[in-house]
């Protein structure tokens, strides 16, 4: 689904946990996720934690959006 | 005279011991054959006999890899076969995982020949597929029959030390192995005769086949986010409560689009999640964990992005197959570009 919408010409992060899958199915922008069970925030912390861990990774992802990049990326920080 | 020893590998579901809610049983070994191992024996027919069945539970496998590795490699061993057959697996993939990490480990340290199956798309085809033969079967179980006969002619060809002919011809997934014959013609007549051939746009079979990497060249970086509508994606499999469209919690046919326009985050009493592959527990409390609309609303208020679409798109992404996930992605991304979309974050668990 990655491929097709940016075959359509939309710009699109995967937000994934597992970054080898990501990478075989060709997304070319990616931020790591925190676990399969829960990708964007961790139940461990507090809500108010974890909604600004979610935050923080989505905005991770605007920032993916808005750096060039040559081939497949994985945006760590 | 003896007959030579066939030990089989299976799952919870083929030893009939349970489905989902049993994959967690471990590794055990009965004697004799049970299940898919009748329709294999009888394809191998007299000469054979599958003198004991290798058992372990899916998930138990794939949460203790090393340990139930160990664990069943012993059972085997005291059965000193000499043809080592796990599945077929079909498009199960922590089956399919399970049976190619036996057939390599049994291969490894027994010395035996060890063949397997499996479906194209089964994951454990890219991750075993050079080192052992693992046989194309169909997508389920309805197949059965015809793998076996594929696997049992094989296996007998391997044990014999029989001459095993090309993946197209045995039916296994190609090893990435180069095997020098003669050929009556030599090279530059062959490579002028395909030239020709594809000059007349006729028909031709490339002798050194290139691998196929289905690329999409990165979008240019956006300019100016605050101007942009962004929508979400996801395959977590996040529905409105009830799942009006029915879509399934593995290999999903479908995709839904559902409105958000009004909502300033997903409430629990809202959404819930079908996805059929992790445990749903966190999800079902906190939808925001898969569909971050919370936070989107957020940075939609600052400024941050121009707007976020009023819908979002959602499927489930567990044993979904390539060519349906293709055609859900071809079919929305058209919409989204029709609605002015700029950007995607597409999620996953």
């Amino acid at each position: 689904m990655v491929k097709e919408i940016e075959r359509a010409g939309i710009p699109v992060v995967h937000l994934a946990t597992i970054i080898p899958i990501s990478l075989t199915i060709g997304a070319n922008r990616i931020v790591p996720a925190v676990s399969i069970p829960h990708p964007l925030g961790n139940p461990k912390l507090s809500y108010k934690e974890s909604k600004e861990l979610r935050k923080e990774l989505v905005g991770r992802a605007f920032k993916a959006l808005q750096t060039e990049v040559d081939g497949q990326t994985v945006f760590e920080n | 005279m003896s007959k030579i020893k066939v030990v089989h590998y299976i799952n919870n579901f083929f030893a009939n011991i349970g489905g989902e809610e049993k994959a967690d049983v471990p590794p055990e070994i009965r004697e004799g054959k049970i299940g898919p191992g009748l329709a294999l024996e009888s394809s191998l027919g007299e000469e054979y006999e599958i003198v004991a069945t290798a058992i372990c539970g899916d998930s138990y496998f794939g949460e203790n890899i090393e340990e139930a590795k160990e664990t069943l490699m012993g059972m085997i061993e005291k059965y000193d076969p000499d043809l080592f057959v796990a599945g077929p697996a079909f498009n199960a993939g922590r089956y399919g995982t399970a049976c190619g990490t036996m057939a390599k480990e049994v291969e490894e340290k027994l010395n035996i020949p060890v063949i397997t199956g499996m479906y194209s798309e089964n994951p454990g085809v890219d991750l075993f597929k050079q080192d052992i033969h693992i046989i194309e079967t169909s997508i389920s179980a309805a197949g059965m029959r015809k793998a076996m006969k594929k696997i049992a002619d094989l296996g007998d060809k391997m044990v014999k030390e029989e001459e095993i002919l090309s993946p197209q011809e045995e039916g296994y997934f190609e090893r990435g192995i180069r095997v020098n014959y003669f050929n009556d013609v030599r090279g530059s007549k062959r490579a002028v005769d395909m030239l020709i051939k594809k000059m007349k746009k006729e028909e031709y079979n490339t002798e050194y086949p290139m691998p196929v990497f289905d690329r999409v060249d990165p979008m240019p970086a956006i300019k100016d986010l605050s101007k942009i509508k962004v929508a979400l994606v996801t395959s977590g499999g996040v529905v409105p409560q009830g799942n009006p469209d029915k879509i399934e919690s593995s290999s999903a046919t479908k995709y839904g689009i559902y409105d958000i326009s009004n909502l300033e985050s997903m409430k629990k009493d809202d959404f819930m999640t079908i996805h059929g592959g992790y445990d749903r527990a966190f999800v079902t409390e906190n939808p925001n964990l898969v569909v971050p609309l919370d936070v989107m609303r957020e940075y939609e208020e600052e400024g941050v992005i121009g707007e976020l679409a009023d819908y979002f798109v959602t499927t489930t992404g567990t044993g979904t197959s390539v060519g349906n996930a293709k055609g859900f992605g071809e079919e929305f991304s058209k919409k989204l570009v029709e609605d002015g979309v700029g950007a995607v974050l597409l999620t996953s668990t």
